[in-house]
């Protein structure tokens, strides 16, 4: 399906602002931040996730771990989607119990996903904390969850896409609203 | 990568290299779910499966179990000893009835080749071959795959051998199919009565000397000698065997550097391999029966998992 690309809402000094204000949050809400861990999720999550962590690393001279979640095996639409997902790597080297874990994402939409990665999360432990922290935040909530730390909010239509494009994977830091071509 | 497309594992012959690399790198992704504290994962809640074997198994039958029981689905055992079989109940019948329970899918193990395939022509459910006669092992030829790559980082190019009852084995048949799909070259190792010509029509070297064969080797994979398929005399004495086909210490030193040693299982000790072979470091034994669970979780994960699946068998 060909996609029409509707607006560019952020671009890479945007994205850096956000990254940048929001680490600032999460240093002063978590004093002691040797207890903090960071969540990834995949794909775009991870990369996020490390750009917080460095950032952090410089302001506050701490070492924040990063791992990454794959949340395909805790999804609740998993026999009604099409063929099955491929199923990738969880790889969080690191105990999740007693710590305050940041889970990070690069779109809040339903929120399912972050139901699923809560879910997952804690069968791998009992974090005494989870906070959120997403790019953008674009509505439509199907479930009682929201973000502890928001790049964007960005009011859309469902039926509209929003694509976070990452240099780590995609070459370029920027946030587009796309939509499906052809529909209207 | 490509999306798994069968409705049916029935053996390793129909499916391509790149389903086969499909299965071991989700196989990949499961490892890790063993070694968690919740070793559980909720992707296959409200799936029933009925592990039917009418033939006896400690290994393969466990390790489906604990495979299902990872990703939460409820998994039943049928006995042949204590089922209505022993009354006379044909398979066909058993079957149907069990299929009128509603399970999303039957794993079959039978003493006869053909059976899982036969159950798949009028049931409804998938159906995973869990060894069936002399035909194929799918799952045992992918978990080695997997093993292999594992400790190997790859498959291709390597020297494979396999040696022993191969006449009656269907793990060396399936990994007959497997491995040269994924670039391996093998060479089958055995007493001529257990390793008929007829072999080197699948395309795989065959050779009744093993010095000769193990020289170079990547991987030796022993089988078990199958007493209880031994009616027939197809060799003279567990001794003459033991001296000519056993992998021993002096014989495996010819193979290649970091070669590893591999056997399905259950092992005769001191028959096909010594206790000090079977311990050794070189040995992955242990290995291939823990990587099962793995591999198995991704067969029923890409079997069972998705309602509209494109199924193209």
């Amino acid at each position: 399906m060909q996609e029409k690309i509707k607006a560019k809402v952020m671009d890479s000094r945007k994205i850096e602002r956000a990254i940048h204000r929001m680490t600032t949050e999460i240093v002063e809400r978590n004093r002691n931040l040797k207890k903090l861990v960071i969540v990834g999720i995949r794909t775009r999550g991870i990369y996020l996730g490390k750009r917080i962590s460095k950032l952090i690393k410089e302001l506050e001279k701490v070492d924040i771990p990063v791992g990454v979640l794959d949340i395909t095996l805790y999804r609740d639409d998993f026999s009604e989607i099409e063929a099955q997902h491929m199923v990738r790597k969880t790889e969080i080297n690191f105990s999740v119990a007693k710590k305050d874990v940041l889970l990070v994402d690069d779109v809040l939409f339903t929120g399912r996903t972050i139901r699923a990665a809560m879910d997952s999360l804690i069968d791998l432990g009992r974090p005494k904390t989870i906070q959120l922290l997403v790019l953008i935040d674009r509505g439509h909530r199907e479930l009682p969850i929201r973000a502890d730390y928001a790049g964007k909010f960005l009011p859309t239509s469902k039926r509209e896409q929003v694509q976070v494009k990452l240099k780590e994977i995609d070459n370029s830091d920027e946030v587009l609203i796309t939509e499906p071509a052809g529909l209207k | 990568m490509s999306a798994f497309k069968h409705k049916h594992l029935l053996g390793i012959k129909t499916l391509t290299a790149s389903e086969i690399r499909t299965i071991l790198q989700t196989a990949e992704s499961f490892l890790e779910i063993s070694t968690r504290e919740v070793k559980k994962v909720p992707t296959l809640r409200g799936k029933t499966i009925i592990n039917l074997f009418f033939e006896p198994s400690t290994r393969t039958r466990s390790s489906f179990e604990l495979a299902a029981k990872r990703l939460s689905a409820d998994i039943v055992n049928f006995n042949q000893a204590s089922s209505s079989a022993v009354k006379g109940e044909s398979l066909k019948d058993t079957v149907l009835n069990l299929e009128a329970m509603s399970p999303d899918a039957l794993i079959v193990r039978h003493r006869s080749a053909g059976v899982p395939h036969f159950i798949s022509t009028f049931c409804r459910s998938p159906i995973i071959n869990a060894g069936d006669g002399s035909h194929e092992h799918p799952t045992q030829a992918l978990l080695d795959a997997f093993t292999i790559q594992q400790k190997k980082k790859k498959i291709e190019g390597l020297k494979v051998v396999i040696v022993g009852d191969i006449l009656h084995s269907r793990v060396a048949r399936s990994n007959i199919f497997l491995l040269p799909k994924l670039g391996a070259k093998i060479v089958l190792v055995g007493p001529p009565p257990l390793l008929p010509q007829e072999f080197k029509n699948f395309g795989v070297e065959i050779d009744y000397n093993f010095e000769r064969a193990i020289e170079g080797a990547d991987v030796v994979m022993m089988l078990r000698i199958q007493l209880e398929r031994q009616q027939k005399n197809y060799f003279p004495s567990i001794r003459e065997y033991r001296n000519l086909y056993a992998l021993t210490k002096k014989r495996f030193k010819k193979t290649k550097k970091k070669a590893i040693i591999m056997h399905p299982g259950p092992i005769n000790k001191g028959v096909e391999l010594s206790t000090d072979m079977a311990e050794s470091a070189e040995s992955v034994i242990l290995k291939q029966v823990e990587n099962g669970i793995a591999v198995r979780m991704a067969v029923l994960y890409l079997l069972l998992g998705g309602k509209e699946r494109e199924i193209t068998d």
